[in-house]
Order: structure tokens, then C-alpha cells, then sequence
């Protein structure tokens, strides 16, 4: 008898494919993985901790922080959370930039998505031509707000800048582009033998299971649950605006593609609709106190972010600051299935199933 | 050149013979440092980037300043790694890939060895590098290195099967495996050339050496998102620049072995275009065939290792054996008969 043991490997926190300071430690025997403990925490930094210092206004610049790939809806669920507290009224304007930000967010986010994943799997190109694209959309909110990653773009109480001189129109004009691109890209990827192979029937869960781990976004969908807060739950304008809801069937990696894919084309349709009905004029902040002391209680408010259910959860002591302050990060919930979905797997699909899970390690440590 | 090769061995002769030996390194060299700038260039343009433009004009320098870089940088070897394999490995690795190079013909008269089982002396001696890869990634003492190498090793015997059964087509029709008669035997026109009469033979042919090379989309052995660098994730300075090089040599040393086994070597692919000087169509077709392994680099993903197996023993294996099937009923039946 040849004498066998384990293979102890650490993946992370510097390793390429594991989308930041994230680390997991797996069990291998040979390339099957026996035993698989993710650990986070690298890019802690306390940002609930350090909201009950911050005032409502200087805390919206940490939630930019947490998901760096979407931080609109990061910045939203927070100003969206106070203003439930309040009772505050939107005005319609400041309600359809925050909406059209959102929904290119999402595009921007799911692109990114696209390229890390299919550089995850070894191709390179689809990541620069996917970057290509999500400049575009960088470079509109640059000019929106100045900075092309961590926006702090939205207040309590509406937007902090209106939109500059055409570029209602710039958007628009995107929207067809964006359609021929996504063509493109079915074209060089989503019918490849190879890739494929690599990521349908991996990782697959049905929607029980999915339930039960609190999954929520793409890794829930794609088991064929209807749950997309946007319709469930609607906030800001979205029951204005017809979409669809891809849904998935096999609960694989291949559906959490089609169904991202499917996001971007269903976001491109909220898009078009939201600027031809965009207001041509009105205000972009609400009437809003000049120190915002929220009333004493509690509110918890989730949106859909790309990525799944972000929440925030409030307690207010009726002070400028948040008593307490948590944010319910949907990298971190989905995170939780890892460790279940790698037993059995190779060391390859060990890649190919955290990507498709679509974590972001800001979020998840946050 | 052929002369030479048959005269006595006297001290002149042995020094014209290494003269020659080190034409062809230079000419190898020269071959990869811009097969590299090529690859960099080609898959910049794909990507929507402009590639090395900086060092010297055009870029045309880049990797030479890369390679000097290399070699003036701190050797290292980890302390727990086995130092004698690890030293060993890459030079293990670059001889056999030069060795081969030996055998290859670039026209009829110009060649630098002229054996009778040329064919199987490169499909032997290429089998030495996997060995060299597995030793290296063992002696790095690494993990990561420790599964690349293994999957080279897997990848390997998959892979050098089918390579090899995939050409035992073309001997049987050239009835020989001196490379330069299998070279001269093909005709001057493109259908005369053995890729369309073993077109099964040439595709296995092509998915085999991609695999070989370990070039995406079989670049298991160094997957850098999942191995991070796979068996070489130790190896630094010269030692890695080896390492390098052997890959290079290998996209050489197959891109001239499947121009000269498939696609007619020398030959005009239309008879009234002989004019043309032999090396100029060997060159063409080889440049082709670099550029077409720089073209899937740039658009496939990677295959899963498992995947990777079962498809080399399952379809390429069957298929090798039968186009050597049909080439044996159809040589039983048209040829002899």
C-alpha cells in the first residue's frame, strides 16, 4: 500500500483568482478537494463600528468603500434607509439620476463581473473588451461626479449634482452600444465548447439549499426563484418601468452567467425607459434639515444591489449619529455555500465556483 | 549541407559542425526574443492594446531588455527546495528542446541532421522537458509548483499518445521518417500536401502539440489563476528565463515540424509559384502557424484537467488510431493493390 496523505493548500490572501485579500484554506486529495475553510477579515476596517461616530452625511463615503464595484448602491441603501427613518419625500428628478445611476451601476458591475470571471477561467481578452465597455459607463460618472470609483454621489434627502449639459444624452446613446457589445460577446464566449465544459453542471445547488443559506441576487435565481427586490419589494421609481427577471433552472454556474448577462440587457431596458420619461427640470435635494438627527427607532431597508439583498439597519437614538448601524452585505451572505459547494471539487472548479458566486472582498469584510 | 554530414569526423569537420550548431542557437534565439515581441504585439492588438512600444523603436527591444533584466537578477533558490534537482530542471528542460531542433529540415538542402528516424527522435527526446517540469516542480518544494508539475505530467502521457499515433498516418503514407524525405515527398500543389489526405491525422496532430506546448487552452501546468504560476512559481533570473525559453523553442521546434509533416514543408502551395525560393514558403507557413498559436492564446479559455484527460484518451486517442486505420485500407487498397 502506497502510504497517501492530505494536501494542506492555502489559496489567498495573495492569490490571483481569488478577487482580493480573500483566503481559503482547502484539504486536497490529490487535485479533490476534501475539506475547504474560507477565511475573511483581511480587509476589515470596521465601517459599522466607525458609522456611530460619523454623522448620516459622513458615513456615505465608507459605504462607497464597502462594495468598490458598486458603490451606488451601496451609497443608495443608506441614504434610502435614513430617509425611511424620516420620512423624507424625494423630488422626482433626484429619484430618476439616482435610479439611472443605479441601473448603469449594475451594468458597469456585471461587466467587471464578466471579464474577472472569464480571466478566471483562463481567457484574457473578454476581460479588456469588458473594460472597454465598463469605461464608458466610469467615465459618465466621472463627469456626473467627479471621481470614477467611490462616488459619494448621493445624500439624504436626493443627489448631490444634477447632470450636466447632455448627458441624459450620453446615456442614451450608450444604451444601443451596449446592446451590439453584449452580442459580441455571446458571440466569443457564451456558445465556447471550452468554456462551457468548464462551468455548466459546476457548482449547482437547488433553490432549498439556496434558501436555506440566504442567498439572494444571481446565486438565488439561478435555482428558478422569483426574488428580485426590485419587484418584490419596489423602491425608488422601479415599479415604474417594465423589465424581466432571468431566471435559471439548473442552479449551475452557466445559469449565474446567462442570468448576469440577461441583467445587463434587462438594465439596458430600465435605462431606455428612464430617460426618455426623465424629468427636464425640477430640484435634486429634497427639504432636508441642516443636521440630520433621524428619529429615535429602527429601520431596515434592502435593495437589490448586482450582487444581491444589501440591507441596512439602522437604530437611531434620535442623534446626529447612528446608535448602531449594520449593513447586510450580499458577498458576505453568499459567501456562506462556499465551503458546501467545494467538498468534491478540483482545485479548477474551486475557481470557477468563487467567481460565479461574484463576491467583492469589500463587501464581504467590510 | 548534405555532403558534409557524410564526411569523416576530423578536427575541421567537428568545428564547422559546432559552427553550425551555434548558427542555429542564434538563429533560435534570435527566433524567440521576437517570437515574443510578436506574441505581446499580436495579442495587444486583439485586446484592444498597442503591445510593447517603449524600448527601442517600435518596441523592438522589449524583450531584450526583459531577458537582460532576467539575467542580472539574485538567484534564489528556496532553502527547502532540493538544491541539485532544482538547479538541474531547467537545463534538463532547454537541452532536449534544442536537441530536437537537430532533425528539422527547412529545405532540401538545408538541414542540420539528416536521420532516418527523425521523427522519432523528436517525439523522444521532447518527452525529456515533462520530465524536467515535474522535477522542477517537485524540487521547488511549493505546492502549487507540486501540482503543476503533476498535471504536466498527466497532461503528458495524454497528450504525447495521441501526438505520436497522429503522425503514424503521414509515415505510412511517405513510407519513411527521415523528415526531409517526408518533406520532399509532398507535392507542388496544396492538396498534394498530407494535412488533406490526413485531415484526421493533422487535427489531432494540432490539438496534441497545442498541448504539448502547454499553450492555452492547455495551459494547465502554469494556469496562473488557479496555480498561480504552476511549476515554475519558484524559479527566478536565468533559471526561469529558461524555463521560458524551452517554451519558446517548443513553439519553434512544432511550428517547423508541422509545416514540414502537414503542410508541405518547402513547396509552393501552386506549382507555377515555385519560383519563389523554398525557405521563403517554409517560412511563411511557419510563421502561420506561430501566429495561429498566438491567435487561440488570445481568444480560448482553459480546459479543466479532467476534462483534458478524458478528451485525450476518449476522442483524440480513437480518432489517431482511426486515421491509422483508414490510412492502412486505403494505402491496402489504392496504392498497392
Amino acid at each position: 500500500m502506497i502510504r497517501t496523505e492530505e494536501l494542506l493548500l492555502n489559496v489567498g490572501p495573495q492569490h490571483p483568482s481569488t478577487h482580493g485579500v480573500f483566503r481559503i484554506i482547502v484539504k486536497l486529495d490529490g487535485e479533490v478537494i476534501k475539506e475547504a475553510i474560507p477565511v475573511m477579515g483581511y480587509l476589515h476596517r470596521g465601517t459599522e463600528k466607525l458609522a456611530e461616530n460619523l454623522n448620516y452625511t459622513q458615513i456615505i463615503p465608507y459605504t462607497d468603500r464597502m462594495d468598490y464595484v458598486s458603490a451606488m448602491t451601496s451609497n443608495y441603501v443608506l441614504c434610502h434607509a435614513v430617509e425611511t427613518l424620516m420620512g423624507l419625500e424625494i423630488p422626482e428628478r433626484a429619484d430618476f439620476m439616482r435610479l439611472i445611476v443605479m441601473e448603469l451601476q449594475r451594468v458597469a458591475s456585471h461587466l467587471v463581473w464578466w471579464g474577472t470571471y472569464l480571466l478566471d477561467i483562463g481567457a484574457m481578452s473578454p476581460f479588456l473588451y469588458a473594460f472597454r465597455d465598463r469605461e464608458i459607463i466610469i467615465d459618465l460618472f466621472n463627469e456626473l461626479c467627479g471621481a470614477r470609483l467611490t462616488y459619494n454621489y448621493m445624500r439624504v434627502g436626493g443627489v448631490k449634482w444634477d447632470a450636466p449639459e447632455g448627458w441624459i444624452d450620453k446615456v442614451r446613446e450608450f444604451i444601443p452600444y451596449m446592446e451590439t457589445k453584449l452580442v459580441e460577446y455571446d458571440n466569443l464566449v457564451s456558445g465556447n465548447e471550452i468554456f462551457l465544459a468548464r462551468i455548466k453542471n459546476v457548482g449547482q445547488y437547488d433553490a432549498q439549499t439556496a434558501i436555506d443559506y440566504g442567498l439572494s441576487g444571481a446565486n438565488l435565481r439561478c435555482t428558478g426563484v422569483d426574488w428580485d427586490l426590485r419587484k418584490v419589494k419596489p423602491y425608488s421609481l422601479y415599479n415604474r418601468f417594465e423589465f424581466d427577471v432571468p431566471l435559471g433552472k439548473r442552479g449551475d454556474c452557466f445559469d449565474r452567467y446567462l442570468i448576469r448577462l440577461e441583467e445587463i440587457r434587462q438594465s439596458l431596458r430600465i435605462l431606455k425607459q428612464a430617460v426618455e420619461q426623465f424629468p427636464s427640470s425640477g430640484d435634486t435635494m429634497g427639504k432636508v434639515p441642516r443636521v440630520i438627527r433621524p428619529p429615535a427607532g429602527e429601520v431596515y431597508v434592502s435593495i437589490e444591489s448586482p450582487r444581491g439583498e444589501i440591507g441596512c439597519h439602522i437604530v437611531s437614538k434620535g442623534k446626529a449619529e447612528p446608535y448602531r448601524l449594520k449593513f447586510r452585505r450580499p458577498s458576505f451572505v453568499n459567501l456562506q455555500i462556499l465551503p458546501k459547494l467545494l467538498v468534491g471539487e478540483t482545485m479548477t472548479n474551486l475557481i470557477t465556483i468563487l467567481g460565479g458566486i461574484d463576491i467583492v472582498v469589500g463587501e464581504v469584510d467590510c | 549541407m548534405g555532403s558534409w554530414l557524410d564526411e569523416t569526423l576530423t578536427w575541421g569537420n567537428t568545428l564547422i559542425f559546432a559552427l553550425w550548431g551555434i548558427i542555429l542557437l542564434v538563429l533560435v534565439l534570435g527566433f524567440v526574443t521576437y517570437a515574443i515581441y510578436f506574441e505581446r504585439k499580436v495579442i495587444g492588438w486583439m485586446q484592444l492594446r498597442i503591445g510593447p512600444n517603449r524600448v527601442g523603436p517600435l518596441g523592438l527591444l522589449q524583450t531584450v531588455a526583459d531577458i537582460t533584466k532576467l539575467l542580472i537578477k539574485e538567484d534564489t533558490i528556496p532553502r527547502k527546495a532540493d538544491r541539485v534537482l532544482f538547479i538541474l530542471a531547467p537545463a534538463l528542460a532547454y537541452v532536449p528542446a534544442f536537441g530536437v531542433l537537430a532533425v528539422i529540415p527547412y529545405t532540401n538542402e538545408l538541414y542540420f541532421a539528416d536521420i532516418n528516424v527523425g521523427l522519432l527522435y523528436y517525439v523522444a527526446l521532447s518527452g525529456i522537458t515533462t520530465i524536467a517540469i515535474v522535477l522542477g516542480g517537485w524540487a521547488s518544494n511549493n505546492k502549487y509548483a507540486l501540482l503543476g508539475g503533476m498535471r504536466s505530467a498527466a497532461q503528458m502521457i495524454s497528450y504525447e499518445v495521441p501526438l505520436v499515433i497522429s503522425v503514424v498516418g503521414v509515415i505510412m503514407v511517405s513510407g519513411t521518417m527521415n523528415l526531409r524525405s517526408i518533406g520532399e515527398q509532398q507535392g507542388d500543389w496544396f492538396w498534394q500536401w498530407n494535412f488533406l489526405p490526413q485531415i484526421i491525422g493533422f487535427v489531432v496532430f494540432i490539438i496534441a502539440a497545442v498541448s504539448e506546448l502547454n499553450r492555452t487552452p492547455f495551459d494547465l501546468p502554469e494556469a496562473e489563476s488557479e496555480l498561480v504560476a504552476g511549476y515554475h512559481v519558484e524559479y527566478s533570473g536565468f533559471r526561469f528565463a529558461f524555463f521560458m525559453l524551452t517554451e519558446y523553442v517548443y513553439v519553434y521546434a512544432i511550428a517547423a515540424l508541422t509545416t514540414v509533416l502537414f503542410l508541405g514543408g518547402w513547396h509552393a502551395p501552386l506549382a507555377f509559384l515555385d519560383f519563389v525560393p523554398g525557405i521563403i514558403w517554409f517560412l511563411l507557413k511557419f510563421a502561420f502557424i506561430v501566429f495561429f498559436l498566438f491567435w487561440l492564446r488570445a481568444t480560448m479559455p482553459r480546459i479543466r484537467i479532467d476534462q483534458l484527460m478524458g478528451m485525450g484518451w476518449k476522442v483524440l486517442l480513437p480518432l489517431a488510431i482511426l486515421n491509422v486505420f483508414i490510412t492502412a485500407v486505403y494505402l491496402e487498397l489504392f496504392i498497392k493493390g
